[in-house]
């Protein structure tokens, strides 16, 4: 299991990490009150926190095959990783309920059972609730490592189910939802192929 | 028809100077998007069908475009339409027609009367505009062509040009060039249906399908083919791309319907673009036909509107 010598491995804090995945969602309030967020401003929020969500949540799944196959070792900040993706998970879903739907709770329940695209998406944000519920050490020490590995392999299908979501909920086939796809699949394939 | 309000416009109908010079100040910001002149309605003439409803700004309709001609990206048709080149520009008119022929669109306008029109545009995404186009009917256009006896619908083919419409280029394609559209033919003569050569009184910009584009208000924007360069009459129903691209989505008639969702959402609501609200713009209902059913409805009676989506 131990990688025998990491070639880069940063020794600095995780605060900064933390620090620097809020600077988007900072941008986009600093948007919302001085900038421009464009023509239909809730959707251009929905989109741009559910992108950086998957942004985000690619980046933590990229962290061990990054380390296998490369030697960087960045694992002490996956946990940081982790918590501002399910924030932007969050920011995305919220937004698409107080401004999208305006609370609108039965067009809201109507669009998660008939629509496959938001089904799958708010499965995706169901399968990241424990985990984001066990991101600290003591719920490690609670669980168990083992058990408490095991439980965090959900963010596989939840990754999957965020990117999925994309590209179904697009017009025609544009490159950006299916590049995330293929990155998704690519990094979930990687864990595959090392087991087999 | 084309000439019924003209003689009637008041004085305080006319826009007024400091407002058009405004509108004017405005588009120079836009820089070379903005072809001068041509096409553009000096005086366009008032139309019945305009609605009151307060416009979108010209910002927000020039800078939220599904133009995929150009990218798929909203922001994309105001980014890299300007290259476009829209004069000179010829349009082939052909099929069923007593007088085919490729046609200069400068002589195609002469004469023509531009009417403004201010309509609702509602996009098959769920958000709405209200457009005061510049245009005339399409069915002055045809009655010109003189469509033959047998001839019962009208289909549309937008410009393919790679070179300059940077969205056909590319690995994935994303739809399959050339654009095309399709109306029935009494569809097509109906008086709202409007082929748009300018909007708040000035050339159309590209990203809105310069230099002449179809408007058929009562269906989703996506109806509205861009940059046309052929107009076809024929006696079998046209395909259209979106059909062609996902045919449980989109069919060929498109009505705006709010009963009749899209596969992936509803259309009972819409977000009207602009609507003060802001980031907080509340939904408003979707109207049958757009709210154009008093006008259009009668053309789909006995049809099942579920099945003819």
């Amino acid at each position: 299991m131990a990688v025998a010598n990491l070639r880069i491995q940063p020794r600095f804090p995780t605060w900064p990490v933390y620090l620097a995945g809020l600077l988007p969602a900072l941008w986009y309030v600093y948007q919302i009150f001085y900038g421009d967020l464009g023509a239909d401003p809730a959707k251009t929020l929905e989109h741009a926190m559910g992108e950086w969500a998957l942004r985000f949540l690619i980046l933590g799944l990229a962290i061990t095959p990054l380390r296998r196959e490369l030697g960087i070792g960045l694992l002490k900040y996956r946990r940081a990783v982790g918590l501002i993706a399910f924030l932007y998970v969050v920011l995305h879903l919220t937004v698409y309920l107080l401004l999208d739907q305006g609370l609108d709770w039965p067009a809201i329940w109507a669009d998660i059972v008939k629509r496959p695209y938001i089904t799958i998406g708010m499965a995706g944000f169901v399968l990241l609730l424990p985990l984001a519920a066990t991101s600290f050490n003591a719920a490690i020490r609670w669980v168990g490592g083992r058990n408490w590995n095991r439980l965090h392999r959900l963010v596989y299908p939840a990754v999957l189910a965020g990117a999925v979501h994309y590209v179904m909920l697009v017009k025609s086939w544009p490159v950006e939802p299916l590049a995330y796809l293929a990155i998704a699949v690519a990094l979930l394939g990687w864990r595959v192929w090392r087991r087999a | 028809m084309l000439l019924r309000h003209a003689p009637d416009l008041s004085e305080r109908e006319v826009t007024p100077r400091d407002l058009y010079l405004n509108r004017r100040h405005l588009l120079a910001g836009f820089g070379g998007m903005m072809l001068a002149g041509a096409g553009a309605a000096k005086a366009a003439v008032k139309s019945p069908f305009s609605t009151d409803e307060t416009p979108t700004s010209l910002k927000d309709i020039t800078s939220y475009n599904n133009f995929y001609e150009f990218g798929t990206d909203k922001s994309d048709p105001a980014r890299n339409a300007g290259r476009l080149t829209v004069k000179p520009w010829k349009v082939k008119i052909d099929g069923m027609v007593g007088k085919p022929g490729e046609y200069d669109l400068d002589d195609l306008l002469k004469g023509v009367v531009i009417e403004e029109r201010i309509y609702r545009m509602r996009c098959v995404e769920g958000w709405s505009m209200v457009i005061p186009w510049n245009g005339f009917p399409l069915a002055s256009l045809l009655k010109r062509v003189e469509p033959q006896s047998g001839a019962k619908f009208v289909a549309f083919e937008t410009l393919v040009r790679p070179s300059e419409m940077s969205g056909q280029g590319g690995f994935f394609k994303i739809l399959d060039w050339p654009y095309v559209e399709g109306l029935r033919l009494d569809e097509a003569m109906n008086p709202l249906t409007l082929l748009a050569t300018g909007l708040y009184g000035e050339s159309l910009p590209n990203q809105n399908g310069a230099p002449l584009r179809l408007v058929v208000p009562w269906k989703y924007g996506f109806k509205g083919i861009k940059s046309i360069v052929r107009i076809s009459l024929t006696d079998k129903q046209p395909t259209t791309s979106w059909n062609i691209q996902a045919p449980q989505e989109y069919g060929f008639y498109s009505n705006v319907n709010p009963e009749v969702d899209h596969p992936r959402w509803s259309q009972a609501t819409e977000r009207r673009i602009g609507d003060g609200g802001g980031l907080f713009a509340k939904r408003r209902p979707t109207l049958p036909f757009n709210g154009y059913a008093d006008q259009v409805a009668s053309l789909y009676t006995g049809m099942d509107l579920r099945k003819f989506y």
